[in-house]
């Protein structure tokens, strides 16, 4: 397919929008050729994923373009940075690291970008509505806008949701337009025990599965009684975009573009369906744990930031508790949940049981765990899933019980037999 | 030289190195060093090894969208692959080397090879990629 500009995108191209949206224009044209795409479409809002500092070439993509002039187009929201601006000195991170991140958020904001600071921009007045076409960043958030909250992004990777923000407009692709919304794959959760659905550890390790079977093709499901909260939601889709490369899902009666099987499928054949089995669930849940029931260094809970919601159930779980001395209990968060946290008093059986607050990055983004951290508990199947690699940690992974209970004892305690037989 | 295979160009260019392939999908986010060019994801196959300056194989990009920065890293500190083979339009390693030509002067090729002959890259063996995608066994 030819890719057809109008005048309107020609004349960005030309750069008589400024060498900046020229720059932009020209990585989004040459992306469009190889994504085939016949045209372009104006989006409403974008979600930047490219703020988060790595290393000399992305602060200098970052501050390239903020010298050029480079402005936002619609609103843009940015996802973690490398460092939480104010609070960095509590931790590990080397000054000159704290600089450079600092220096890059300093850069997307120049640009006009909202300083959200956040992984969960879904879970904030910034969220998009049904239907919307948006340019986001950020593998969780991506699939949480397409399959919960029924807007409309292809997966951008870091560096093209910025130059999509600047033009405001993105390729028409993927998952953009209707034909590729539809499933492609059938999985039945009819043989899942009820009981294991009732725990929030359920979905991460569903959504491993998921996103390990699924690989890059938009998964179906179906068969499970039950109605999974947002947070539930966050916690499969955050997974499956981990171990797979899912950039929607469709979940029969709960997302919006799912109503019925019919409807997932688009009115195409619907295929055979695949059970996953409690022996495959059982399976990833004991390979998302690295460490065995031994002493712990830190109990980290966030990623996805951690929500209002999931402040509020912690709290009961705290109250009038206290971590060991040897364990940190972090949890990672936006700015505007601590805030919103802290306003509901939430934050003080929090504070009163030793635990600390991080805000605008996570403990994979920022280098801010200390070299002492060798084992580390999470109900995030995220944190679970990279740590290893990453950190070169250890890790058990448990519910959130688990992991306040590990945190009062010193050491990985699962409270039941997990999904025994 | 025996051809191998007629691949794709998405970016062009030419390379040549030793072929590190893989069918696992890979996230260079939290699996691939851009310091010293390893794979450092402990669930993927090719852990522990050095992807710099080889041609390295994978089908596409598993998982976070941090991994086209990851790879501009690795363009920048030369830590990155000669070469990069996928089995489609793969957007992440294919934007790296975008972003590279157009910030840096600098980009490794991308190719996509079909999926049948994906499979038959020969691992360990000498490969020459060519502008117009033909890849070459050279020994």
């Amino acid at each position: 397919m030819t890719l057809t500009l109008t005048d309107h995108e020609q004349s960005l191209l030309d750069g008589r929008a400024g060498p900046a949206t020229q720059l932009a224009m020209r990585i989004l044209v040459r992306m469009a050729e190889l994504f085939e795409a016949g045209s372009f479409l104006p989006i409403t809002r974008a979600h930047i994923d490219s703020a988060i500092y790595l290393g000399q070439a992305t602060l200098e993509f970052a501050e390239r373009l903020a010298e050029l002039g480079a402005q936002v187009a619609v609103p843009t929201t940015l996802n973690v940075s490398g460092v939480d601006e104010h609070g960095w000195r509590e931790w590990a991170v080397p000054a000159e690291w704290a600089e450079n991140a600092r220096r890059q958020m300093v850069a997307y904001e120049r640009m006009g970008c909202r300083p959200t600071w956040t992984c969960a921009p879904y879970q904030s007045e910034e969220a998009p509505h049904f239907g919307e076409q948006i340019a986001w960043g950020e593998s969780n958030a991506i699939v949480y806008a397409n399959s919960v909250l029924g807007a409309r992004t292809e997966r951008y990777p870091d560096l093209l949701d910025i130059c999509a923000a600047v033009a405001g407009r993105v390729p028409a692709f993927g998952l953009h337009l209707d034909a590729n919304r539809a499933g492609d794959v059938l999985y039945n959760l009819r043989t899942i025990p009820l009981r294991w659905t009732q725990e929030d550890a359920f979905y991460p390790v569903l959504g491993f599965v998921v996103g390990a079977e699924a690989g890059d093709r938009v998964p179906v499901l179906d068969g499970l009684g039950v109605r999974p909260t947002a947070d539930q939601l966050k916690a499969f889709g955050a997974t499956a975009a981990s171990s797979g490369n899912v950039g929607m899902f469709h979940w029969i009666g709960v997302t919006p573009e799912a109503p019925t099987r019919a409807a997932a499928f688009a009115g195409r054949a619907v295929p055979t369906a695949i059970d996953i089995s409690p022996d495959r669930l059982r399976a990833a849940r004991r390979e998302l744990s690295t460490a065995g029931s031994g002493p712990l260094d830190l109990v980290v809970l966030g990623s996805p930031h951690f929500s209002l919601d999931e402040f509020r159930a912690l709290a009961p779980l705290l109250q009038g508790r206290r971590r060991h001395r040897d364990v940190e209990f972090l949890v990672t968060t936006s700015r505007a949940v601590a805030h919103l946290a802290r306003k509901a008093g939430l934050l003080d059986p929090f504070e009163a049981f030793g635990g600390r607050l991080t805000v605008d990055t996570c403990i994979l983004a920022s280098p801010m765990l200390p070299p002492s951290v060798h084992r580390l508990m999470t109900n995030s199947g995220k944190y679970a899933y990279y740590a290893p690699g990453m950190l070169g940690v250890e890790v058990a992974f448990g519910g959130l019980a688990d992991c306040v209970e590990s945190a009062v004892q010193g050491r990985a305690t699962i409270l039941e037999e997990p999904w025994s037989a | 030289m025996e051809i191998l295979t007629r691949a794709k160009p998405l970016v062009r260019g030419v390379a040549e190195g030793e072929a590190l392939v893989s069918r696992e999908p890979l996230s260079f986010w939290g699996g691939y060093d851009h310091r010293t060019g390893e794979i450092i994801d402990r669930r993927h196959p090719l852990v522990g090894m050095r992807a710099a300056g080889r041609i390295l194989g994978l089908p596409y990009a598993r998982g976070s969208s941090t991994t086209t920065a990851v790879l501009l890293e690795a363009l920048r500190a030369g830590t990155a692959p000669a070469a990069i083979l996928t089995t489609g339009v793969d957007t992440f390693f294919a934007l790296a080397a975008i972003v590279g030509e157009e910030l840096f002067g600098t980009a490794f090729p991308v190719a996509a090879v079909d999926p049948r002959d994906f499979e038959q890259l020969p691992n360990g063996r000498w490969l020459r990629l060519e502008v117009d995608g033909t890849i070459y066994l050279v020994r």
